[in-house]
């Protein structure tokens, strides 16, 4: 990449790295969805080999969609964001290098040890401690760029946006040191300090809260600024912003408990999960409230601008996904819901929704600007993108529906003298045709990224055209 | 005094403390603060990155064919 973009002022070097490597990551991560999803409709995929087989490929895709490339655009977005928002250079140029590399090398890590089997077996923390120890340093430096960064601030207000962006930050290094604290055993083996249903409890205490300020407030930070910045006016209530900051970081915490429904865990730890759940409706559909509402008086900048339509889908799939995670957690629902497709269709709710399409929608918004331009190269091909994306999570989320509550049903039903009506494969074989649904669904994503990537690469090779300098006079 | 106790006053003092922040973001006295801050994204506009109209809180709200009836409590 050549310095003909430098800004004057901020250091987008580290933002461009990130924004690309969100993209790049972004199309690794939905390839292996794609290929996950394939094997679940023809098995013969897993090739018989034990580094391609399902078990060692989902951890990595779930890694790579939520890390690597969730992760990439949350730095990128933040580094950006924080400069602009405060006037001011990124704290260290070094120490944010280290944060890029620190990081890439994480993933790579990761890409190696997972297929090879090296796992601690905590769902969204299988990553090994040699990695963790590596990734808590990086975290740990990325958290003082961004705090250095605001207490150099030129104003005197921190943006709503940067408050997301440091609680994410600090929430992720408390939960990813608690939950992966453990005794080394060998060099690529380990077990957790904590035992049975604390073990448990712990880890979904970590892993519901990476979900929480993981692909929620950092998402927001992302919200609150690329959502007023495209629709060219200020957030709808700064006060509502405030509040829903608040309220967010002090319910999300407790929710935990409802992944571990009808388990080990005490009864009234169950219940009390269960109760935070749904107050956790209200701050979760008042940041939705105050996202879309930014745009009254802006409506008609959707029909013309396929950037803030990916930003605007991707609020509303937040609040449907918010609607139904609260829905999910009651207890009843749950023992209908819990362990089918049901799950995982609400988790992609969540994850190509909201956080992928807030994502894509602010990329479009700042990959322009980080090469010099004020435009994607293609704003069609941004629209292309837009609807394969919306019938892809739509397919998506339709298939997983059906085929939860179909498996939820077959599983539960009993014959008159009390015997299970349906063999677990019989299930199995009623979610064929809902496999190939989410197939296609996934297809159409994976397709999307690609338009994306080539309209990437041919913005920045305008860009650099652009700036090829001017010959100087004597 | 048990933990149950304990929990529940920590509850009540959250909770309180929660009414007490929400009240200080809706104080009239923090209007003018949140007006400041909320026009931050547009405050560092520079020439690089020259947008085809102006996203100055003033260019948003003079421009009438954008405006409706419904604002709400926008900040601007």
């Amino acid at each position: 990449m050549s310095t003909a973009f430098e800004h004057p002022t901020y250091n987008y070097k580290v933002v461009r790295q990130f924004a690309i490597m969100t993209v790049v990551w972004g199309i690794v991560g939905m390839t292996l969805g794609v290929t996950l999803a394939a094997q679940l409709v023809w098995p013969q995929l897993n090739l018989d080999l034990p580094w391609t087989s399902f078990g060692r490929l989902r951890p990595l895709h779930t890694n790579a969609v939520i890390f690597a490339f969730g992760g990439s655009a949350l730095i990128a977005t933040s580094y950006y964001v924080v400069q602009r928002t405060c006037q001011v250079r990124l704290f260290s140029d070094r120490l944010a290098a280290f944060t890029f590399w620190g990081y890439q090398a994480v993933i790579l890590l990761a890409v190696v040890t997972l297929p090879l089997g090296y796992t601690t077996t905590k769902e969204y923390a299988e990553l090994e401690w040699p990695i963790n120890i590596l990734l808590a340093v990086v975290w740990i430096a990325y958290a003082i760029v961004f705090l250095m960064t605001i207490k150099r601030r030129k104003v005197s207000h921190i943006y709503v946006a940067n408050w997301f962006y440091a609680a994410f930050i600090l929430t992720i290094a408390v939960l990813h040191i608690v939950n992966n604290a453990a005794l080394p055993v060998t060099a690529w083996y380990s077990t957790s300090i904590y035992a049975g249903a604390i073990d448990a409890m712990v880890q979904w205490w970590y892993g519901h809260n990476a979900v929480g300020f993981f692909l929620t407030a950092g998402f927001l930070g992302m919200m609150y600024y690329f959502v007023p910045k495209q629709a060219e006016r200020p957030v709808y209530s700064y006060r509502l912003s405030i509040v829903h900051f608040w309220a967010l970081i002090m319910v999300y915490m407790w929710a935990g408990p409802h992944h571990l429904h009808y388990t080990a865990l005490p009864n009234w730890t169950q219940s009390l999960g269960m109760v935070l759940s749904i107050i956790l409706l209200a701050p979760s559909w008042g940041g939705m409230i105050n996202g879309m509402m930014t745009l009254s008086g802006a409506w008609h900048k959707l029909r013309t601008d396929p950037t803030l339509r990916f930003l605007v889908v991707a609020l509303s799939f937040y609040g449907m996904s918010t609607f139904e995670g609260p829905m999910m957690a009651v207890k009843t629902v749950n023992a209908l819901s819990h362990y089918t497709d049901w799950t995982i269709g609400h988790v992609h709710a969540g994850a190509l929704g909201w956080v992928a399409m807030i994502t894509i929608g602010s990329m479009y918004h700042l990959i322009p600007r980080l090469f010099g331009r004020t435009e994607m190269y293609s704003v069609n091909l941004i629209a292309v993108h837009f609807w394969l994306a919306t019938i892809g999570t739509v397919l998506y989320i339709a298939s997983m529906w059906v085929n939860g509550i179909l498996q939820g049903l077959m599983w539960r039903a009993i014959n008159p003298d009390g015997t299970l009506m349906y063999t677990f494969v019989e299930s199995v074989e009623a979610s064929g045709p809902g496999y190939i649904v989410r197939l296609i669904g996934g297809l159409c994503w994976v397709t999307g990224m690609l338009i994306m990537a080539y309209n990437v690469t041919r913005t920045i090779k305008r860009g650099e055209g652009a700036h090829q300098p001017l010959p100087q006079t004597a | 005094m048990d933990s149950g106790t304990v929990s529940g006053i920590v509850t009540g003092i959250l909770i309180l403390v929660f009414i007490g922040i929400t009240v200080w973001a809706y104080s009239k006295r923090r209007k003018p603060d949140f007006d400041e801050a909320a026009n931050l994204p547009f405050a560092d506009d520079d020439p690089q990155s020259n947008r085809d109209t102006s996203a100055s809180p003033n260019g948003a709200d003079s421009r009438k064919s954008d405006s409706c009836k419904s604002k709400g409590d926008r900040n601007t």
